[in-house]
């Protein structure tokens, strides 16, 4: 592996995602620049609480195994350290130990040896109950103070780890070749690769937030990236030939998916960008400098967990008559509460009826603007209840009723309803919800995120 | 002298988007061409908390960031989300479609 000098880190990432692909060429420019280590985010609450919920992934496995391969066949010539944070998209010890599997089946048939680390980020529920109790959690943003019950509820709970886990694995195993570990603050990776080399963890960490999402900081975005970290500054710059980076769409890029534009708060502290300075050092390439990192008073990580919330199917059918699109609020009103007292015998408060008429308000809701409706609609009604069997029963109840509901001078009297679908009724399983998403303040940064250490061979 | 119309902010900026900031947040994103435009668009005061409440029907003080952000030249706007996202009656896992509103609001333009 290239030593990393004292003037110079190079880090590559070949995309935002694990699993999403990313082209391979590109990813060839970028090793034959002789990076230090290859970092890759797999982490995301974006696509929702299921993951948690019900230990489902992003991807597939197929997805992941076909980026892992060409990864680590990267590292497996380069031998560079691979990060890969966040498995599976929650980053729970199941997911972590999914994607060792991947890696030691991978390794197997290819006859490639890897000094593997897995850094866990499962948090033991009684441990969060008792810093709960001693005043040590605390909600981030608008979210309820944390309820015992909630935990109790949760699936399971994650704790985002920040760079220090990632330090101790580099340290603790001599040669440490890939690492995969559980939820982790995204940026961290990146981050511990440079700040083990001595660098401004300021610096450091901007050029991880940066890069975690791949070239998505480009014009127009991509996937491959590389970063050149030195003393007083950092430089950005897409693989692809065809995308840039410039000053606008790098300073741009830490607007995205965040809270605030110039504060960004992570595990140990808040990286302040408000008085960076942004340099086209060549057409796609940007100079950055000037980023701050203040260490908080306490050492805080964020929480993360979701719990089941019932059972739900749905309907999907089309509307085209103009009679009855016109009245489709009353008549749905009325189909409802004709289904609830159908099903007297179930408790109202145990089960949800939500409506989604797309041509309407589907997307926007009470917020939408627009209050003519389109020619036709698109209705998908929702059922949570507390079984399978009985948000099915529900829907289809609904699903029959809206078919046939008469209303004010209706003409086409054999139904009101153009169903593409069987089934009729579509049972989609469990829904999940986020119930914890807290600070947690530690003593420790690493003594939540035990490490486990193998060869793989 | 061009005289201003009330025009559309979707034909004077580059980015209008709404996505979520964490499972609790969305957050929306105005990115102008230039510095001319961001100055300008600022001055004309049309972009308020106010009207985002109004907007977005979210009382003025639960805003939780509302700025013009010189060194991006970008509007940045951050909400409580209506619902958690992705649970049940969700309608926009990503909140990737909440922009509309937003970027359907007229700046009398071009300004003088």
């Amino acid at each position: 592996m290239p030593a990393s000098s004292n003037d110079e880190i190079r880090i590559l990432t070949p995309s935002g995602m694990l699993g999403y692909g990313f082209p391979i060429d590109h990813f060839k420019l970028g090793l034959a620049q002789k990076p230090h280590a290859i970092t890759i985010d797999s982490g995301s609450t974006d696509s929702g609480p299921q993951k948690l919920g019900l230990g489902e992934m992003t991807c597939s496995r197929e997805a992941y195994l076909k980026d892992l391969e060409v990864l680590l066949e990267a590292q497996n010539e380069a031998r560079v350290p691979l990060l890969i944070s966040s498995a599976g998209g929650d980053g729970s010890n199941l997911h972590v130990d999914a994607f060792r599997d991947m890696i030691a089946d991978i390794a197997h048939q290819r006859g490639w040896r890897f000094k593997l680390a897995r850094i866990y980020a499962d948090i033991d529920k009684d441990h969060i109950r008792r810093e709960l109790r001693a005043g040590r959690v605390e909600p981030l943003g608008p979210v309820p103070p944390l309820d015992p019950a909630e935990i109790e509820a949760a699936t399971v709970v994650v704790a985002q780890m920040g760079a220090e886990p990632f330090l101790k694995a580099l340290d603790e195993s001599e040669g440490v070749d890939v690492i995969v570990s559980g939820r982790a603050y995204d940026p961290s990776p990146t981050a511990a690769m440079a700040i083990r080399a001595g660098f401004d963890p300021a610096l450091a960490w901007h050029m991880g937030k940066i890069m975690e999402c791949g070239a998505l900081c480009a014009e127009p975005v991509g996937r491959c990236v590389i970063g050149y970290l030195r003393r007083d500054h950092f430089e950005i710059e897409p693989l692809n030939p065809a995308e840039r980076c410039t000053t606008a769409s790098v300073a741009a890029h830490t607007l995205y998916e965040k809270t605030h534009p110039f504060l960004l708060a992570g595990p140990g502290g808040t990286l302040d960008l408000s008085n960076c300075k942004y340099e086209q050092v060549t057409d796609r390439r940007v100079r950055v400098s000037g980023s701050r990192f203040d260490p908080g008073r306490r050492y805080t990580v964020k929480l993360e967990g979701a719990k089941t919330a019932g059972w739900r199917s749905i309907f999907i059918a089309g509307a085209r008559d103009p009679i009855f699109i016109d009245q489709i609020d009353s008549i749905l009103d009325k189909v409802i509460a004709g289904a609830r007292a159908y099903f007297s015998e179930v408790p109202e408060e145990t089960y949800r009826i939500i409506p989604h008429i797309y041509g309407k308000n589907g997307v926007m809701g009470d917020l939408e603007p627009v209050k003519v409706p389109a020619h036709e609609l698109c209705i998908i009604v929702e059922v949570a209840a507390a079984t399978q069997a009985l948000a099915t029963a529900i829907c289809g109840k609904l699903r029959t009723s809206l078919m046939h509901a008469p209303y004010p001078g209706r003409i086409a009297t054999a139904g009101n309803l153009a169903s593409p679908f069987t089934p009729l009724e579509i049972p989609l399983g469990q829904a999940c919800e986020f119930n914890v998403y807290h600070l947690m303040t530690v003593d420790s940064p690493t003594a939540l995120f035990p490490i486990k250490y193998e060869e793989l061979a | 002298m061009t005289t201003a119309v009330p025009t559309p902010l979707r034909d004077i900026a580059k980015v209008v988007r709404s996505k979520n900031a964490g499972p609790f947040e969305i957050t929306l994103d105005i990115i102008f061409k230039s510095k001319e435009d961001y100055e300008a668009v600022r001055k004309s005061g049309v972009i308020t908390k106010e009207l985002v409440s109004e907007l977005y029907n979210v009382p003025t003080q639960a805003i939780i960031t509302f700025g013009f952000f010189d060194l991006v030249n970008a509007v940045k706007i951050t909400l409580p989300r209506p619902r958690t996202q992705g649970g049940v009656g969700e309608t926009d896992m990503h909140a990737a479609q909440q922009h509309v509103p937003l970027q359907e609001i007229r700046i009398p333009w071009p300004a003088s």
